[in-house]
């Protein structure tokens, strides 16, 4: 069909051809992939036939590794997982041998499990927020989003001594205490962020950008959820309200007041705006736990056969000595038995099930983690869409290489 | 965990008497169900129990015990808020059933068992090595496996 509109002819040369399809692979080194992701595509022409999730690039055998270690230890390896949310990744764990062993620990230290559980999950949707917009082309976005993720960072690491795999949880309660003027750092973040907030709201909200590329794309339906485990803001967004913290509260969460952010749509603006909006809700935790909190006190259990004593202690303590060579050189000994443990991460149900035989490293130690299930259900939200909604639906569904591939 | 559905495992019982085993369980409903019945029984806990969300499958190796193999199943009740845990024993040369048709989300977490631990699931869409190179020689989460890899004479 010949024709004068130029736009028309190219329209007509773009049409897919019948029956010829191409493979294409995209990634593991494609930046959009966030990690090393590899996706299978077929295509045809602009279409994606099938989207098939290649994963294993990044598999360390965290598994076979924790069999090796005792479960203080253990810990470090949970950091690595989600590299982005650290903190409730040790959460679930530390929460699982101490349901294991049956001990007590002091609320003091659960509010402040909870005040940075909070702060991580901040940072990691601060992350997902740039690097999502980014992927859609706004570049600006993602500088603001890395430059406010820092002084979340900073607090982290005044806390814990390290930026990005702190280990701050540990069994029994904290590793240390919060340091000197912590709380003035905490509340000088708190008086920032709402102007930050504001800022990124104006930025995204009513945007064509997001408008046009979110809406309606990656559609994932309440049965696709229950179907594969997902979870998380995910779910969310198909208005389900299943948020760990809510149902199954842990840490002296029911104490706080805050919503559950929920969208009925289930398409990719659907989960934009339910991060989006939860974000807003860590804040008001943050807020809460902060006039909760004191600058000192206790913030690990007295048990000396699980925790750590305090380095004074050791110096002036034979008792206190004895304990921490033990811990040190054998570990602790937990109960025999199984269980599982999740808690609400940034991206959806993080869990830990562990099975002990008596002894001072666990049996088998296995990682729930949600952006294995997340991400299982690409082929499905990928069909039919076009190459650049792959790109859109592998930033909203938010994955975490580190968390797929353990 | 809260537990809003007490009357499971008694409700289970009756209608698979003598073949469940109620394993006591310090944070959710768990029972060991014989091999023979996994599939009647998943399809009954999804279908009739409203079991309908998927958690995980995984894998522990009893090594030298026999069977060797404990396959655990996790599944939600999203609106009960109520999760329940079965298992069954298997042997290396015995295949499960691939649970992909009740909860699909059980694709990958059986890869994953089978690349790890060597479990064979009948009916699997897919049954390939997910993590490790399909060359790979053995199954790494084998307790007989050494952790410093394959040995070299």
């Amino acid at each position: 069909m010949a024709t004068n509109d130029v736009r028309e002819n190219v329209r007509e040369d773009l049409e897919p051809m019948a029956d010829e399809t191409m493979v294409i692979n995209l990634g593991p080194q494609h930046p959009s992939t966030h990690g090393v992701l590899r996706v299978r595509l077929v295509l045809d022409g602009e279409r994606v036939v099938q989207a098939e999730p290649v994963i294993g690039y990044l598999h360390t055998g965290f598994e076979k590794t924790a069999e090796t270690l005792t479960y203080q230890q253990c810990n470090t390896i949970t950091d690595r997982l989600d590299y982005l949310a650290p903190m409730t990744n040790n959460l679930a764990y530390v929460l699982a041998v101490e349901k294991l062993v049956d001990i007590e620990v002091p609320k003091r230290a659960q509010y402040i499990r909870v005040l940075f559980s909070e702060l991580t999950r901040l940072a990691s949707h601060l992350v997902w927020l740039g690097t999502h917009v980014m992927d859609l082309g706004a570049m600006s976005l993602f500088f603001y989003c890395m430059r406010e993720r820092e002084v979340i960072l900073d607090l982290i690491e005044a806390a814990s001594g390290v930026r990005m795999n702190p280990s701050y949880f540990r069994v029994g309660g904290l590793a240390y205490d919060l340091p000197d003027g912590f709380h003035e750092k905490v509340q000088d973040f708190l008086k920032d962020f709402p102007r930050w907030m504001k800022m990124y709201r104006n930025m995204v909200d009513g945007n064509p950008l997001i408008n046009e590329r979110l809406k309606g794309i990656s559609l994932m339906d309440r049965e696709t959820c229950y179907q594969y485990g997902v979870t998380g803001p995910n779910i969310r967004a198909t208005g389900i309200p299943l948020d760990l913290r809510k149902i199954d509260p842990y840490c002296f969460y029911d104490e706080m007041e805050f919503e559950v952010p929920t969208r009925t749509e289930g398409d990719a603006y659907a989960r934009f705006w339910v991060r989006f909006d939860e974000m807003y809700e860590s804040y008001k935790i943050v807020e809460q736990v902060m006039q909760k909190i004191s600058p000192r006190g206790e913030y690990a259990t007295r048990d000396r056969k699980v925790a750590l004593p305090p380095r004074e202690e050791i110096y002036g303590n034979m008792e206190a000595l004895i304990h921490q060579f033990k811990l040190v050189t054998a570990g602790f000994p937990v109960p025999p038995g199984e269980v599982y443990q999740a808690v609400e991460g940034p991206r959806g149900e993080m869990g830990f099930y562990i099975i002990s035989d008596g002894g001072p490293k666990p049996y088998r130690w296995r990682a729930r983690t949600p952006s294995y299930y997340n991400l299982q259900t690409m082929p499905i939200i990928c069909k039919d869409g076009l190459v650049a909604d792959v790109i859109t639906a592998i930033g909203s569904i938010d994955i975490m290489l580190g968390d797929v591939d353990k | 965990m809260k537990l809003t559905d007490p009357e499971i495992l008694d409700r289970l019982q009756t209608r698979f008497p003598g073949s469940l085993e109620v394993v006591p369980s310090i944070d959710q409903p768990t029972v060991t169900v014989p091999r023979e019945m996994l599939l009647a029984f998943a399809e009954h806990v999804k279908r009739v129990e409203g079991y309908v969300m998927f958690n995980d499958v995984l894998a522990a190796d009893w090594f030298p015990a026999r069977p060797r193999f404990e396959v655990v199943y996790h599944v939600y009740h999203p609106e009960k808020y109520q999760r329940l845990r079965f298992k069954t024993f298997v042997d290396e040369d015995q295949p499960l059933p691939s649970m992909v048709d009740l909860w699909a989300g059980a694709n990958w977490p059986e890869r994953e068992a089978y690349d790890l631990f060597g479990i064979v699931f009948e009916g699997h869409p897919q049954l390939t090595r997910i993590y490790l190179p399909d060359d790979w020689e053995g199954h790494p989460l084998r307790k007989d496996y050494p952790t410093a890899g394959p040995r070299v004479d």
